[in-house]
C-alpha cells in the first residue's frame, strides 16, 4: 500500500525526498518549543487553509475541475460547527460536531456535484456555477442579522458572525495553542499522504485521465462522472474541515468568510504553488498564507494587491505555478548530478560543455 | 450469429438527417468495413453504435441485449472498444501511464506489467514509454490508441479511420495486425476510406450512401458493383 506513496503524480520520491518530509515535520514539531505562544497560534491560523487548498489542488490539477465552491463548503462546515456545538452543548461533544460538519459539507458537495455533474456542467461553467453558490450562500447569511435567524440555540446574527461556539474539547481540556498546533500539523500529515496515495492509485489514474480526455477515459469503460463527483466531494470535504477547524479556533465565523474575495484567495493560492502538485501545493499555499498575514499587519489592502499581482504573474510567467517550477528544477539538478556521478563519461561531457560555455 | 445489430436506425440534427433508416448486422468474427463518400454518414453511424449520438428512432442490439440508450461506457463494459477517427489519447501523461489506465481494470500486479510490455512492444512504442503521448508523431498516437482499445481485450473493436496519417508501412502493418487480432476471434467494425486498406481486411462491406445502406456483401460483390463503382469508387477501379 505504501508504495502508492510514491508515483507519477506526485513530484518527489525516494529517501532524499522522505528524508526531507521527515526533518521538515520534525522542525514543525519541535517549533512550538522555540516559539512564543503567539506565533504559534498564527502558524496554527495558517494551517487551517492549508487543506481547503489541498482540496483545490485534487479537484482542479488532478480532476481538472475549476471550483470556487470552496468557501461555500468551507462556510457549511464552519457554521454547521457552530450551530451543532452550541446544540449540542460543547465539552467532547464538539468532536463530534467537528466530524458532522465536515459530513455536511461533504452531503452538500454531493448534491451540488451530482446536479453539476450529471448535468454535463464543465469547464469555465463549473467555475461560474460554484461561485454562484458561494455568492448566494454568503448573500444569504449576510441577511440573517434577526433574531428569528436561529438552529435550536444558535443564532446565525447575519454579518456581526456566530459566536459563542466552544472550541475542540476533550474532556475538560481545550485543543488551544500549541495543542490545536499539533493537531493541525498531525491532520496535514494524515491529508497529505492519503492524498498522495489517492492520487497514485487506480483511482488517481482515472482521475487524471478525466481531466486530460473525458471522452477516452469514458471509452475505456470508466463512468467519469462517478469519478469527476468523487473527486468534488473529497475535495469539498477537505474545504469543509478547514471551515469547521477555522470556527472551532476563532469561536466566530461570519459570511465574509464566504464571499467573493474569500472565493478567490484559494485559487491564488493554489495557482501560484502549482495546481498539478499536491506539495507544491503544501508547500505554497503556507508560504503564501505566511506572507499575506505578514503583510496585512501593515495594510490589507497592499497584501490583497501583492495576491492580485502574484495571480497575474503566474498567469504570465508561470502558468505551472512558481513552486512547481522551482521544485521541478531541484528535482532536476538532482537527478542529473546523480546521473553524472553514476557515469563517469557523462560527468567528463558535462565539464566539458560547462567549460565551454 | 450478430454480434451488433443495428435496426432501424434514423439520426437527424435539426433539418438534416445524417443517418436514414439503417439495418446494419456485424457477425461474430467478422472483419467488416464501413465504407461511402464524404458524408455518407459513416461516421454518424459509428457514433450511434459507440453512445456518442442517441438514436432519433430506432434500436441498437450488442450480443443480443438492447443498447440503445446506455452510456459509451457502458457499452464498453459489454465487451465493446473504441477508437476514434482523430488521435484521442491522453496527451499530457507518458505513453506507458496511456496503457497502464487502458489495463487497469482488467490486469494486475506482474500480471499486468507483462501485457504492458506485450502492448508497447507490439505496437513499437517500447521505446518512447516515457515520453508524453502527445510528443509522439500523428501515426505513432494513432497506435497508442489502438493498443490502449486492445488492452481492453473487447469482443468488438471499432475502429474509425484508423490509418489516417500513417505511412503506407504503417498502414499495411495495421491491417496485418488487425487481421492477426481477427484470427484470434476478435470481431472488427472499421469505417475507412483507404481503399487499399480495405481490401487488405475486409470480410464484408457496406456502403452508406447520403445516410443511407446502398449496398452489402462480400469485398468481391462491392467492388464489382457498378452502382457502388459510380458514386464512390470511381469506375477506373471496379475494373
Amino acid at each position: 500500500m505504501f508504495k502508492l506513496l510514491d508515483g507519477p503524480q506526485t513530484l518527489g520520491r525516494g529517501r532524499t525526498f522522505w528524508s526531507c518530509f521527515l526533518a521538515v515535520l520534525a522542525a514543525a514539531l519541535i517549533y512550538p518549543a522555540f516559539a512564543d505562544s503567539y506565533d504559534v497560534g498564527n502558524f496554527s491560523y495558517f494551517l487551517i487553509w492549508v487543506f481547503m487548498a489541498l482540496g483545490l489542488c485534487l479537484m482542479w490539477g488532478y480532476g481538472g475541475m475549476l471550483s470556487f465552491g470552496q468557501t461555500f463548503f468551507f462556510g457549511i462546515s464552519g457554521y454547521a460547527y457552530g450551530v451543532l456545538a452550541i446544540n449540542m452543548g460543547g465539552g467532547s461533544t464538539t468532536i463530534a460536531a467537528l466530524v458532522l460538519s465536515v459530513i455536511i459539507a461533504m452531503i452538500a458537495a454531493g448534491i451540488l456535484g451530482y446536479f453539476m455533474i450529471w448535468g454535463g456542467i464543465s469547464g469555465i461553467f463549473f467555475g461560474i456555477v460554484t461561485l454562484s453558490a458561494t455568492l448566494v450562500l454568503a448573500f444569504f447569511l449576510g441577511q440573517t442579522a434577526g433574531p428569528e435567524w436561529h438552529i435550536g440555540t444558535a443564532r446565525l446574527n447575519g454579518f456581526n458572525g456566530m459566536k459563542g461556539m466552544d472550541p475542540l474539547t476533550v474532556g475538560d481540556f481545550y485543543i488551544e495553542g500549541s495543542a490545536l498546533y499539533y493537531v493541525m500539523v498531525a491532520l496535514i500529515v494524515v491529508v497529505y499522504i492519503a492524498l498522495r496515495m489517492l492520487v497514485n492509485s487506480r483511482i488517481g489514474n482515472v482521475i487524471v485521465a478525466t481531466r486530460e480526455n473525458p471522452q477516452r477515459a469514458e471509452m475505456l469503460g470508466y463512468d467519469v462522472r462517478k469519478y469527476q463527483l468523487f473527486t468534488f466531494i473529497i475535495g469539498s470535504g477537505l474545504a469543509g474541515l478547514s471551515g469547521a477547524l477555522y470556527t472551532s479556533w476563532g469561536q466566530f465565523i461570519t459570511p465574509s468568510s464566504i464571499g467573493l474575495p474569500a472565493a478567490a484567495m484559494p485559487i491564488v493560492w493554489v495557482a501560484f504553488s502549482g495546481r498539478s502538485d499536491l506539495t507544491a501545493t503544501l508547500v505554497g499555499s503556507f508560504l503564501l498564507l505566511f506572507g499575506f498575514q505578514t503583510i496585512t499587519v501593515y495594510s490589507q489592502q497592499a497584501a490583497l494587491v501583492l495576491m492580485g499581482t502574484l495571480l497575474l504573474a503566474t498567469v504570465m510567467l508561470a502558468p505551472q505555478g512558481f513552486v512547481l517550477g522551482v521544485g521541478k528544477l531541484v528535482v532536476d539538478r538532482w537527478t542529473g548530478r546523480r546521473r553524472r556521478g553514476a557515469n563517469p563519461a557523462l560527468a567528463e561531457s558535462s565539464r566539458l560543455q560547462s567549460d565551454e560555455a | 450469429m450478430a454480434l451488433v445489430d443495428v435496426k432501424s436506425v434514423t439520426k437527424r440534427f435539426g433539418g438534416l438527417t445524417a443517418v436514414s433508416d439503417v439495418d446494419l448486422t456485424v457477425n461474430t468474427g467478422e472483419v467488416h468495413c464501413l465504407i461511402g463518400p464524404n458524408g455518407a454518414g459513416k461516421s454518424t453511424l459509428f457514433k450511434l453504435i459507440v453512445g456518442l449520438y442517441p438514436p432519433t428512432k430506432g434500436s441498437i442490439f450488442f450480443d443480443s441485449v438492447d443498447i440503445t440508450q446506455e452510456r459509451p461506457f457502458a457499452r464498453v463494459q459489454r465487451g465493446m472498444s473504441i477508437k476514434m477517427q482523430a488521435p484521442s489519447v491522453f496527451k499530457e501523461l507518458p505513453v506507458r501511464q496511456n496503457i497502464q489506465i487502458a489495463l487497469q481494470e482488467r490486469f494486475s500486479g506482474a500480471e499486468r506489467d507483462l501485457e504492458e510490455e506485450r502492448l508497447l512492444t507490439m505496437l513499437d512504442l517500447a521505446s518512447e514509454s516515457s515520453k508524453l503521448a502527445g510528443a509522439l508523431s500523428h501515426g505513432q498516437q494513432q497506435w497508442l490508441e489502438i493498443g490502449m482499445a486492445l488492452a481492453l481485450q473487447p469482443q468488438l473493436l471499432l475502429l474509425d479511420e484508423p490509418t489516417a496519417g500513417m505511412s503506407p508501412e504503417e498502414t499495411f502493418k495495421t491491417g496485418e495486425l488487425i487481421k492477426s487480432f481477427n484470427a484470434e476471434g476478435m470481431t472488427v467494425l472499421v469505417v475507412e476510406h483507404d481503399m487499399a486498406f480495405v481490401r487488405q481486411i475486409a470480410q464484408r462491406v457496406t456502403v452508406l450512401h447520403l445516410g443511407k445502406i446502398f449496398a452489402r456483401g462480400s469485398l468481391e460483390t462491392i467492388i464489382q458493383d457498378e452502382n457502388v463503382a459510380e458514386i464512390y469508387l470511381g469506375k477506373t477501379h471496379a475494373h
